[in-house]
């Protein structure tokens, strides 16, 4: 069967090694004071066939121009901060474009019994993050980090790609985040610690409204976002320690 | 029938060079699929439209009226299928109406693919098109630059694949109807749950000789897996009033009468 678009001729995918050469002659150029080509996200990682016959390998490093090292696997997290506890959150479902890689792939890693953190966006696997480490690129995931304080308190931190954090009393990143986000500052209104007068900024909510409302927000993320679904995974930190919940999302 | 208008080009390429952005479209990303069984044709869709990432639509209809004999599976952009299954539906019942015959699937075709291939593919509708005329049941696929396939059973949009899949595994020759049925179903499925382009729920269209069943929503997947403990309750008074004034209305005709059921505010 013929495919809908074209097929450009020398936009085939790079072999492993290619990989690696365009790597560095981008990074080699973008030192050398060039402009680093702009490349388009949402390339597929899991597409890279290693066993593509590759055409136009002798034509210099601009045949790479269409690939990207980076793909977005999608998902969600949330956390919440409150008085005694903190709710964090996580979908399950891990995609590359329209595929789903699976369904099941937990985004938490945990630090200690007091201290979790959830990452969305490119769930980069050991090889990548060996690769990226010393290679100046940004990771591109977008991470929460949540636990309770050394006074017991509920504690959020929030984290750009590149670093920048602040202490949150709730917070959202990942694919479903311009969903969610406006329903947890409509419902829990907290505002920033950084205010002065200090206001309260933590959610009063007790733990099972808490709780409640992470659900509802993943369910109707998961009726509109196509990258959030399968199943949602909640941790629940107390100083009693930290129970696991889930709940099932739309499968679609 | 007329032309699009081209004048906004140039304006819009200068735009574009000083870092504009044109407004962006909603795709069905979509699985479609046919097949043709013993007495007819099978058509099936999913229902979901998305814009990017969001879900436009939870519940479109992909299955487009041609002729009373002919219907239409679109995927691709949803203003392109819409518009250019209306326009060749429009054209044929003029035809019959010039002719007094029933339409044949092939003059569907026809028109589908070269008002498809004039466009250069810029008309983003990828079609399966079924329907049963004098000669027999038939069924093509129109691809967006205007080449067509005659087939026995195939499938389109980005849940292509998957769907295919299910076909190429449970195809046969001269299926009954409740065959084909559950072998499109089953295709069409397999694109909502493993294709995130595709959604929600299964439309099928079975047509025969003399008679269409157009089965909306043969299967509803919508159920949401959580109902709130703590349902949000906004008070009233929540909005703030800022000014209110009021207007006497003068000069209203008061007609008797009971009010309609649309009209109603409980």
């Amino acid at each position: 069967m013929e495919p809908p678009t074209h097929c450009r001729a020398g936009a085939t995918l790079p072999s492993g090694q290619e990989f690696l050469q365009s790597f560095q002659h981008r990074i080699a150029r973008a030192f050398a004071g060039d402009t680093f080509e702009p490349i388009p996200l949402r390339c597929q990682m899991a597409g890279a066939g290693v066993q593509q016959p590759h055409a136009g390998a002798q034509a210099g490093p601009r045949v790479h121009a269409n690939w990207s090292p980076y793909d977005d696997n999608g998902g969600t997290c949330v956390a919440v901060a409150g008085n005694d506890y903190c709710i964090i959150a996580a979908s399950t479902r891990m995609s590359s474009g329209y595929a789903i890689l699976t369904r099941r792939s937990s985004k938490f890693l945990k630090f200690s019994d007091k201290c979790l953190i959830a990452s969305a966006g490119f769930q980069a696997d050991l090889l990548g993050n060996t690769l990226y480490y010393k290679r100046f690129f940004p990771y591109y995931a977008w991470n929460l980090c949540a636990g309770l304080d050394e006074e017991g308190k509920g504690a959020v931190y929030t984290y750009d790609p590149v670093g920048s954090f602040e202490r949150v009393g709730y917070s959202c990143q990942g694919s479903g985040k311009d969903l969610i986000q406006p329903v947890l500052d409509n419902q829990l209104r907290a505002a920033s610690p950084l205010l002065l007068p200090a206001k309260n900024w933590m959610s009063s909510l007790p733990l099972d409204q808490a709780v409640d409302l992470v659900k509802d927000a993943f369910v109707s993320a998961g009726e509109r976002d196509i990258y959030t679904g399968d199943w949602v995974e909640l941790l629940i930190v107390t100083k009693g320690g930290i129970r696991r919940e889930e709940l099932e999302l739309k499968k679609d | 029938m007329a032309g699009f208008n081209f004048d906004l080009c140039k304006r819009n390429s200068f735009l574009e060079s000083k870092g504009v952005k044109a407004p962006g479209y909603t795709k069905t990303g979509t699985t479609i699929a046919g097949v043709i069984f013993k007495d007819g044709v099978v058509l099936g869709a999913d229902t979901r439209s998305t814009a990017g990432s969001t879900v436009a639509d939870k519940n479109c209809e992909k299955i487009h009226f041609i002729a009373p004999n002919i219907y239409c599976c679109g995927a691709g952009t949803a203003a392109d299928t819409e518009n250019v299954t209306g326009m060749v539906a429009s054209q044929l019942d003029l035809h019959r109406y010039a002719t007094g015959r029933e339409s044949r699937v092939v003059t569907a075709m026809t028109l589908l693919k070269s008002h498809l291939f004039r466009y250069q593919g810029h008309v983003s509708a990828a079609l399966v098109l079924g329907g049963v005329d004098f000669r027999g049941p038939h069924l093509f696929t129109v691809y967006p630059h205007g080449s067509t396939d005659s087939l026995p059973y195939c499938t389109m949009g980005s849940g292509s694949l998957a769907a295919m899949a299910v076909f190429e595994s449970g195809y046969k020759d001269n299926m009954s109807r409740d065959e084909a049925v559950s072998l499109v179903d089953r295709a069409i499925q397999a694109g909502i749950w493993n294709d995130l382009g595709s959604g929600s729920n299964v439309d099928i269209c079975i047509i025969t000789k003399g008679k269409v069943d157009y089965l909306r929503n043969y299967k509803y997947f919508m159920d949401k897996t959580y109902v709130r403990k703590f349902p949000v309750c906004y008070p009233p008074g929540t909005t703030t009033v800022v000014r209110e004034k009021m207007v006497a209305l003068k000069d209203v005709d008061v007609i008797e009468g009971e009010a309609s059921e649309a009209m109603v505010i409980d």
